[in-house]
């Protein structure tokens, strides 16, 4: 008999329990600064939930996701610009975008392995951050102001009374990721990742077409990172290639996946609950000062995490769980 | 443009280039010994461009004697505890290094650019028309010949062949009694020293700020992965491509474009040869 955090009736109480929660966290907190807090958790957590279908489950590292991020706030926020479309068609655009974009990246970079596939997606990201700061119809190094639109409303994805708004959407996001996740995980294609992550050579020797399926990955993942793009744009109003293209953002999109666990369902959105309201604190805290400490004390913990526990979060849970059960 | 102009751009690339090898050799041994990228390698040079700085500001330690040191600091107070970790966890330790040092550096001297004013060797020559600055002369020569220092150290001495043997195949050297540990902690203190020795001759006509590795470091990683990792001597090749690239790119494209056209380079050539120009795989 599995242990008692195994049965299927513990596992859906615990989820509904979590989303009852949630749903109603902006209705007990009414400021706006814990709303924020969360829905940027919602955010990194959908952000590295879908960094973790290619890095977890297909061990393609890519160090370049900010690429696929950008493409989403910059689709929308130009086709709102310049063609008066509405977010919610910019944001599907976008993701489209993004999908054609990481065809096309994947394409010459699946051919390379661990460090040379991780290095040659750095590589593309900063390209594309040099010629977005280029590119003066797109606003260039000077960055884009999404168009205010008034009143408040659902269709123009801007909501400048309340935050609340906002949460729900990037709950809706996230939940997209999650379930999104949890299909491929319990699907054929999921079994494939895995075994092309465990081992490449040996699952195309089993007759899995491993680029193809790599591509498949690259796809999905682009698109989500793009839909949070898009949200991205819509929830700040700014954006310029310094916020959505840099390549510590797409570090930031890795280390939440790495702390709460990668290869895991529910390891991003544990790395984000943790990463996100402890950036937000050390800054808040020690950043006003200039010294750079938040930085510091960030910096160390990352080490500390990386030498200890290696596996994130969520294998320290289950070393737990095999020790009990 | 001109051939005058052309040929200005070459030397000045070939003498950046040098100083770029030296950088990517230190990331290239730590690479070959034990299989992690050091993403802090930037930091390092930050590190031992600011302890110029310092030097020259109080006159004190040598930076290239201080950053070795503090290679070995690192290996053992960090790295030496993810060895057989997997590959992204030592990605984001040698990444959380990399934040703390630049935060390190930012809370101890301030984010400021600094500049060494009235160093030893200033101003520039002149030959056939093609103008060379003295620092830039100065340090890519320096540059060559702390390189042409550690291919003598690595391929002539015991203790370079033990390290080479080290890299080639880690249980074959610890049967044939190399203490392997040692070996990648001298790695490390090499790499640190390498970057050091880089940092200092930077310094002399570079701006230095907390940041300033950021830059350097995405070319030498460039600069690894296109001469092969591990392969010590190939980065000397690598380098000398990137800076000239690097120059040629500014001057025929868009100077704004440089890095892109350096990156894509990159990409080219890893296409063409997924291990690098001289890589083994």
């Amino acid at each position: 008999m599995p242990p008692v955090a195994r049965w299927p009736v513990v596992r859906w109480t615990g989820a509904g329990t979590l989303l009852l929660l949630l749903l109603a966290f902006p209705l007990v907190f009414t400021q706006p600064h814990p709303r924020h807090v969360v829905i940027t958790i919602f955010l990194f957590a959908m952000l590295a939930q879908a960094w973790n279908l290619l890095a977890g489950y297909c061990g393609q590292i890519s160090l370049g996701h900010a690429v696929f991020f950008g493409a989403g706030a910059y689709t929308s926020t130009l086709l709102g610009k310049y063609f008066d479309l509405s977010p919610w068609i910019g944001m599907v655009v976008g993701a489209v975008v993004a999908v054609a974009v990481s065809q096309l990246i994947g394409y010459p970079v699946f051919r390379l392995r661990g460090h040379y596939f991780a290095i040659a997606t750095i590589a593309v990201g900063e390209i594309v951050n040099t010629l977005m700061i280029n590119w003066d119809w797109a606003g260039g190094a000077r960055g884009l102001f999404v168009p205010i639109k008034r009143p408040d409303s659902l269709a123009n994805l801007q909501f400048h009374q309340s935050k609340q708004n906002y949460y729900y959407i990037a709950l809706g996001l996230l939940l997209l990721a999650f379930w999104i996740t949890r299909k491929v995980e319990v699907s054929r294609m999921g079994y494939y990742l895995r075994a092309i992550r465990e081992d490449q050579d040996a699952a195309a020797s089993l007759g899995i077409p491993v680029a193809a399926y790599k591509q498949r990955a690259m796809a999905l993942s682009a698109a989500l990172t793009a839909l949070g793009g898009s949200f991205y744009a819509q929830y700040i109003l700014f954006i310029d290639p310094d916020s959505v293209f840099p390549t510590a953002l797409s570090i930031l999109i890795c280390l939440v996946a790495v702390l709460g666990g990668i290869g895991t369902l529910w390891g991003p959105l544990i790395g984000a609950a943790i990463l996100i309201p402890l950036g937000e604190w050390t800054r808040i805290y020690f950043g006003g000062t200039g010294k750079a400490i938040d930085l510091l004390i960030y910096g160390a913990l990352i080490m500390l995490v990386s030498v200890i526990q290696p596996g994130g979060i969520m294998a320290l849970a289950q070393r737990g769980r095999r020790r009990t059960g | 443009m001109t051939a005058e102009v052309l040929v200005q751009g070459l030397v000045s690339g070939l003498l950046m280039g040098f100083v770029y090898a030296l950088i990517a050799a230190g990331l290239s041994l730590i690479f070959g010994l034990m299989e992690i990228v050091n993403f802090a390698h930037g930091e390092f040079l930050m590190g031992a461009m600011f302890a110029t700085f310092w030097a020259w500001a109080l006159l004190k330690l040598d930076p290239l004697v201080s950053l070795a040191l503090f290679g070995l600091l690192v290996y053992h107070g960090l790295i030496r505890w993810i060895l057989g970790a997997p590959m992204l966890a030592q990605i984001f330790a040698t990444f959380g290094l990399a934040i703390f040092l630049r935060a390190a550096a930012q809370a101890l001297w301030g984010a400021d650019f600094r500049l060494v004013k009235g160093p030893l060797v200033d101003g520039r020559i002149s030959l056939a028309g093609i103008f060379i600055g003295l620092p830039q002369l100065v340090a890519s020569v320096g540059a060559l010949c702390a390189f042409g220092l550690l291919y003598w150290f690595i391929r002539k001495t015991e203790t370079g062949l033990a390290l080479q043997a080290t890299s080639q195949d880690r249980q074959a050297a610890m049967l044939m009694g190399i203490d392997t540990q040692r070996m990648f902690a001298l790695g490390w203190a090499i790499g640190a020293g390498c970057v050091g020795a880089a940092g200092a001759l930077l310094a002399m006509f570079f701006y230095i700020f907390p940041d300033v590795g950021a830059t350097f470091a995405l070319l030498a990683y460039v600069a690894v992965a296109l001469g092969g990792f591990g392969n010590v001597p190939a980065t000397l090749l690598a380098g000398v491509i990137v800076g000239i690239v690097e120059v040629l790119g500014g001057l025929l494209i868009a100077p704004a474009l440089k890095y892109a056209v350096v990156f894509s380079l990159y990409l080219v050539v890893v296409l063409w040869r997924p291990q690098g120009l001289l890589g083994r795989f």
